[in-house]
């Protein structure tokens, strides 16, 4: 693991993206391919999922360093980082001799072993290998085991450093690295979802036994060298069924040259008609696969969601093989789309009861069609797409798949109308796509913009304060804020809307640390209530997306994206907004 | 507190009834022990002063040429009503001290200002001894604050100097102008002879070292270099205030390094965004802080600035009594703050 730490101690140590680009392909180009597939798979942004609960690793740390469980905590208040916590606590003037260096695959393997294990195994495992590791290594090696490795690298930038090393295109190594590319990596899936991947193509001897005997080792140092050196193969034929396209995103029209803008119309964008809109749906953005008869649903952060929204699997089933959709899923009943607080309900769910299903359905709103009869479309332009995709969408008649509906418009000054009623639908505004755009991979400026509404805004009163992690480990930089229960401002009860922590300056930020320091009223472990009385709290404006009714808030609202706009020093907490004022925000439909 | 302590918090200071005088007060008052002349510590508006001889010149440079101060030696003893008063060697810097008050009654208190138990070359070591009841620093009292060997860290510092030699960039380190500054000085002599160039915050306190017989590497004030003259290839020291002012213009390309214990954690390092974090404090770590405790025999402990609640923990739990003092000592500026101390000790100097 040396030569990844050294990587890792490189990408840290370096602003510059050259020399980070530079570094990584370095390390493709000299680790051992096992080793550079699951480097490659960390810097993508990927992590080593539910190894062991962190709850455990505080106790063992505790164990280890005859260190209170209170005292750990504190640590880790402090850190901001439980892998770099339980490193800096194990990092001791005594070690004993240093571990034989194993290469980060093993690692890896070992740790997926390490999962299968009874809990004193585990322990008994994690306590040799702390003892044994230098400080730099052990943060890396919790940084594992913790799941939450993060490099400061976009996943785009460890793309382009690969396509460096292999000598190929970028879009196309983007392209590869999609979807489940390490398989080794994810043994644990329910025996369902193994024959949902493995699929027609069939299921190698992949995943990794209980205990790590020298052939599965090999096993799955194979594969994960496999893995690599097919990322590196010339050409572009592409193989497996369930692999999604890279999704196509939109640029925020704000950023748009100040050319277009034309008495707040983006008219210099051409005409109306050479551009689609439609709404900008707030659910969750998916891709749709219908191939070797099989469906595979990816999000946006690709992750595959089969199981989750059962309807729209069995709808998509009545595609034709060869079928690629990019779309959105919505709460739907089968007329309306349902507010975002319905979809909640089915985040995070992956069984899906009865109940449920009634309670919150769901449909795909179809935006673009990227792969048609086998055939990747994402080169035509925009308008065959759509005209394709409106046939199939029709032809297939499922309620369960929809298609996102153009808005129709024949001047900027109409389209501009339409958007003003996108808070009464719930959306958050419109998406302008060019007619003759191809269908890009990732953020390209030009062809496809979000126009979205105006963020609505509204002044709380902090109310608590926790510390941040990362970069703003140790600084109180995570704020609860409060509206007043009214029926005037600076009267009743200040109750709790949001939580924000950014969009502060790190001068501010150090201010309003040290304002919260000095306030402080009572600690509850990591997090402090600070005097929010009329006279004294601190005001804040917080900017959000969509306001919408929840049960489940104690204000009875709940904020969309909600961040601080900025620190209103200029006015006393006895004046910020009272929950009737954010009520007044609601859309009408749930008033 | 109790009734009967030989040290309290009063508003303005830790105060000893018995022997009426302060340490370290925060406002003017009649009679001022001061432990060192980092700003949190010594503060002017005070009658009269007595503070370690080994620190005199530079307390003199903080205090100005007015401040009656009566200079003491290491060991010495002076009466304060009932109490007896003397300085031991703290090593934070150059004169650094810890008071140890002795009752006629038998008692021993002991204060340990800011104190550390490392390597440096450009203090005395710290001297432990017995009391009864020891007031502690608490900057770094956190178990994930361990200190390594400052002769590495010394090497780290050199390394990227010549890195930065190679790629054309002067290296910019930044770190207090009072006793940071001249232990990086002290101890880089082990690597070269070279010519470090420093902010104008430092060269009365570099000469003040010097004439204390410190051995450290030749400088230069950045002020007397013709305007135009490149840097490249050449330390640089600063203190952390001048980072992102239009100072750092002459210096021009640089690398950026910050020497502090706060560096031992990544958060800090990154929110600051300097290019190298080197981990090099003048504070006791965990360790030290424990080990001092033992060193004193003292069974009851209390504990000023810094982050008391953990080590406070762990002594209660070892059977000792502790608890918290509330003062305004503001330890190593912290990773957020580039430290108020610093900015007054800028404006001594220049």
């Amino acid at each position: 693991m040396k030569r990844f730490a050294a990587l890792y101690a490189r990408l840290d140590d370096s602003r510059a993206t050259s020399v980070k680009v530079e570094a990584m392909r370095a390390y493709f180009a000299e680790a051992p391919a096992a080793d550079a597939a699951w480097g490659l798979y960390f810097l993508t942004g990927q992590r080593l999922k539910r190894l062991i609960a962190p709850t455990l690793l505080r106790a063992w740390i505790s164990d280890a360093t005859g260190l209170a469980p209170a005292i750990v905590e504190d640590c880790y208040a402090h850190v901001g980082d439980l892998a770099e916590t339980l490193a800096l606590l194990l990092d001791r003037a005594a070690r004993p001799q240093p571990m034989i260096e194993r290469g980060l695959a093993e690692w890896v393997a070992w740790l997926l072993a390490l999962r299968e294990q009874d809990v004193d195994t585990q322990r008994a495992a994690l306590l040799e290998a702390w003892a044994r590791l230098p400080l730099d290594e052990c943060f890396l090696f919790n940084k594992l085991l913790t799941g939450a490795l993060r490099v400061g690298v976009s996943s785009g930038l460890a793309a382009r450093a690969l396509a460096l090393h292999a000598g190929l295109d970028e879009t196309l190594i983007a392209q590869r690295l999609m979807g489940e590319w390490l398989r080794v990596a994810s043994p644990a899936r329910s025996r369902r979802e193994r024959i949902a991947m493995d699929g027609l193509a069939g299921g190698g001897e992949e995943g990794l036994p209980g205990a790590m005997d020298g052939d599965s080792l090999a096993n799955h140092l194979k594969g994960a060298a496999e893995a690599f050196a097919a990322l590196l193969t010339p050409g572009s034929a592409e193989a497996h069924p369930s692999q999604p396209y890279p999704f196509c995103l939109a640029s925020p029209i704000e950023d748009a040259a100040d050319a277009v803008w034309d008495a707040g119309l983006p008219s210099g964008l051409g005409p109306v008609g050479d551009w689609l809109a439609e709404w900008k749906w707030d659910g969750i953005r998916g891709q749709l696969i219908r191939r070797a008869g099989q469906t595979f649903l990816w999000s946006r952060g690709e992750e595959l969601l089969n199981g989750r929204f059962p309807e729209i699997e069995m709808a998509a089933a009545r595609l034709p093989d060869g079928t690629v959709l990019d779309g959105e899923i919505l709460a739907h009943d089968g007329r309306t789309v349902l507010p975002f607080a319905k979809l909640q309900t089915r985040i995070g769910r992956k069984t899906v009861g009865k109940k449920l299903l009634a309670d919150a359905p769901v449909a795909f709103v179809a935006y673009d069609l990227i792969e048609w009869q086998g055939e990747d479309w994402r080169s035509r332009p925009l308008a065959e797409r759509r005209a394709q995709l409106e046939t199939i969408v029709a032809d297939t008649a499922e309620p369960r798949l929809k298609l996102s509906e153009p808005v129709i418009a024949d001047s900027w000054a109409a389209l501009a109308e339409w958007r003003s009623q996108a808070c009464e639908l719930g959306v958050e505004g419109l998406m302008l796509k060019a007619r003759d755009s191809r269908y890009q991979a990732g953020r390209r400026r030009g062809a496809w913009w979000k126009w979205k509404l105006e963020a609505m805004s509204i002044d709380c009163v902090l109310l608590y304060a926790q510390a941040g992690h990362g970069r703003r480990a140790n600084l109180y930089t995570d704020y609860t804020l409060a509206v007043w229960e009214g029926p005037n401002p600076g009267e009743g009860l200040l109750l709790p809307v949001a939580k924000a922590y950014s969009g502060l300056t790190d001068a501010e930020l150090t201010k309003i640390d040290s304002w919260i320091k000095k306030h402080t009223r009572e600690k509850f472990g990591p997090v402090r209530s600070v005097d929010a009385s009329a006279e004294a709290g601190q005001v804040f404006e917080i900017a959000f997306e969509g306001i919408q009714a929840s049960s489940r808030h104690k204000a009875g609202v709940a904020l969309r994206f909600p961040r601080i706009a900025r620190w209103r020093t200029d006015k006393p907490a006895r004046e910020a907004n009272t929950l009737a004022d954010l009520k007044r925000l609601l859309p009408r439909r749930e008033v | 507190m109790k009734p009967d302590d030989l040290v309290v918090v009063r508003p303005e200071g830790l105060y000893c009834p018995h022997g009426d005088f302060h340490i370290d007060p925060w406002r003017g008052v009649p009679r001022a022990v001061i432990t060192h002349a980092h700003a949190d510590h010594a503060r002017g508006g005070s009658q009269h002063y007595w503070a370690a001889a080994r620190g005199h010149a530079l307390l003199r440079e903080r205090l100005g040429k007015q401040a009656q101060i009566t200079p003491l030696a290491y060991g010495e003893t002076v009466r304060f009503g009932a109490v007896t008063v003397s300085l031991h060697s703290a090593g934070h810097i150059l004169g650094s001290a810890q008071v140890r008050i002795a009752h006629d009654d038998g008692r021993v208190w002991g204060v340990s200002g800011d104190f550390k138990r490392d390597r440096d070359p450009s203090c005395d070591a710290f001297e432990p001894f017995a009391c009864d009841t020891w007031i502690t620093e608490a900057t770094f009292a956190l178990p994930i604050y361990r200190w390594t060997d400052t002769r590495e860290v010394a090497a780290e510092i050199f390394d990227w100097w010549q890195a930065a030699k190679r790629d054309g960039q002067s290296a910019v380190l930044f770190c207090y102008s009072l006793g940071k500054a001249q232990r990086v000085l002290a101890e880089l002599t082990a690597f070269t002879d070279e010519t470090v160039y420093v902010h104008g915050a430092m060269p009365g306190l570099i000469k003040a070292y010097r004439a204390a017989g410190i051995r450290m590497l030749p400088t230069e004030a950045v002020s007397n270099i013709p305007k135009g003259t490149s840097f490249a290839g050449k330390l640089v020291l600063a203190p952390p205030g001048a980072s992102g002012t239009p100072w750092m213009k002459r210096m021009h390309p640089y690398s950026t390094g910050f020497a502090s214990g706060w560096m031992r954690v990544r958060g800090g390092k990154r929110r600051l965004a300097y290019d190298r974090g080197f981990v090099l404090s003048d504070h006791a770590d965990w360790d030290s802080l424990l080990a001092t405790i033992d060193d004193t025999g003292a069974r009851r402990v209390l504990v000023t600035h810094g982050h008391g609640d953990a080590l406070i923990a762990h002594l209660t739990a070892r059977g000792i009594e502790a608890s918290m003092l509330a003062t305004q000592f503001e330890g190593e500026g912290g990773a957020a703050a580039d430290g108020e101390a610093e900015a007054v000790d800028s404006a001594a100097a220049d």
